[in-house]
């Protein structure tokens, strides 16, 4: 199977296996005019396999929102065809507006529009915690 | 001077707790050094949920300073009736006042106020989440009842889930060496696994988990009651088959230690038996009177004033 290279542009290389829509998702990829092109299951000698995503427009890449849904990803920036950059993401200690309390009794269930914080408290775990009333967050991933 | 708040006791280094009990000890020596001390300052009692001591400890304590209060003891009565957000209302009195005690019935409320006040904050309960205030209370009066905050074991009896004291009060006293928890409470209302994870499995503390009173008594040196909070119930049915799962009497206390002492941040239903009250091992009610001079320090502290 091909897929073209692209130009300029951002390519998030070694997804895990079969995540490749949430990254989609939580990037909002869906709002964007150019082609996007997700290769799932790509053979890869360090992973076995892995999923691609190659997006063929320069965008600012929310490595935080990367960072929490897969530390192990890669981020390539692409111009006239070129890697300029490779990036690797890590856990973020802090989460603005990514992900949200489910605590009922928290503020944030109660005035929506505050910012929903997230502080990083275990990163062995990989878990956070709401920075308003405590509620756990276990990453998705 | 960068602005403190108070919205966790762990805030507060255990330096500072201790420099604010001495500074509490000296004023319940010596009240009249102290009289002029918030002079010309203002103290706003934000209370979007009822309370009467809290509030009334936080006013008298200003009043005691010489500074002066406003605000409001029920959110009925402020704008947030109208629909205007606890960072909006917070915002607008800071610009009032000088520094502002607020409780809130939704967890993390003051951590959302402190983004935009512009006054010191103290959180004077948020929901079951935190009670800093009520725990240097506690603190204040362990010091004074036993002379030590080391090297105790204590026990937590009733509502350990939703009893933000007992948060609080776990959370100060995780960084005191020798301190033994036993945490007494139906399967219900234990303590949250969050507290577990990151205070006591994380620094190693000692704590056992019973529903028994009678079994744990014997070798508490604190013996601390929560009320079960109706309040923090979303249903009813589960708060009447709880609220009367331990009601300590004076025949519980017969084993007990002779130097125990009982606290409880009350108000209370019908947890302590009013026949304990003459018991001088109950020390409930000397922690109310603590409240108010523990809160003298603690504004002095945030205003950055001095006798």
């Amino acid at each position: 199977m091909n897929i073209d290279s692209i130009q300029n542009g951002v390519v998030l290389d070694h997804v895990q296996a079969g995540k490749s829509m949430e990254i989609y998702k939580y990037l909002h990829l869906d709002q964007l005019d150019c082609q996007v092109a997700i290769i799932k299951n790509a053979k890869s000698a360090r992973m076995g396999k892995k999923d691609i995503i190659k997006i063929d427009s320069p965008m600012d890449v929310d490595l935080d929102v990367l960072g929490y849904i897969d530390p192990n990803i890669t981020v390539n920036i692409i111009r006239n065809g070129v890697r300029v950059a490779k990036k690797h993401v890590a856990l973020p200690e802090k989460l603005v507006n990514v992900i949200h309390c489910k605590n009922p009794r928290c503020i944030t269930a109660a005035e929506p529009q505050l910012d929903a914080i997230f502080l990083l408290s275990d990163p062995e775990r990989g878990t956070y915690r709401c920075a308003y009333c405590d509620a756990e967050k276990q990453r998705r991933l | 001077m960068e602005k403190r708040n108070l919205i966790d006791i762990t805030d507060l280094t255990t330096a500072e707790i201790d420099e604010m009990i001495a500074a509490a000890e000296d004023i319940i020596a010596s009240p009249a050094k102290y009289a002029h001390v918030c002079d010309g300052k203002q103290l706003a009692t934000l209370f979007f949920e009822p309370s009467t001591r809290t509030r009334l400890s936080f006013e008298s304590a200003m009043l005691a300073l010489g500074g002066q209060t406003l605000g409001f003891s029920e959110a009925m009565s402020s704008s947030t009736a109208k629909g205007e957000t606890v960072v909006d209302t917070v915002h607008t009195v800071s610009c009032y006042a000088d520094i502002i005690a607020m409780r809130h019935p939704k967890e993390g409320a003051p951590y959302a106020a402190i983004q935009r006040s512009e006054v010191p904050i103290i959180n004077a309960g948020d929901g079951g989440h935190n009670h800093p205030t009520q725990t240097l209370t506690d603190l204040l009066t362990i010091h004074r009842e036993l002379g030590r905050l080391t090297d105790l074991t204590i026990g937590f009896c009733g509502d350990l889930k939703f009893g933000r004291t007992v948060h609080s009060l776990v959370n100060a006293l995780s960084r005191e060496t020798g301190i033994r928890f036993v945490f007494i409470s139906p399967e219900e209302l234990k303590l949250p696994d969050y507290l577990k994870e990151n205070v006591l499995k994380k620094y190693n503390l000692p704590y056992t988990e019973t529903a028994s009173l009678e079994a744990a008594i014997p070798e508490l040196d604190i013996l601390y009651m929560t009320r079960v909070q109706k309040e923090r119930f979303f249903n009813e049915a589960d708060y009447v088959r709880l609220k009367d799962t331990y009601v300590l009497t004076p025949e519980k206390l017969v084993p007990a230690k002779a130097e125990l002492r009982i606290l409880h941040p009350l108000p209370r239903v019908n947890e302590i038996s009013t026949a304990v009250d003459n018991d001088p091992r109950a020390a409930y009610f000397r922690q109310v009177r603590n409240g108010k001079y523990i809160r003298m320090a603690l504004m002095m502290k945030l205003l950055d004033l001095r006798a």
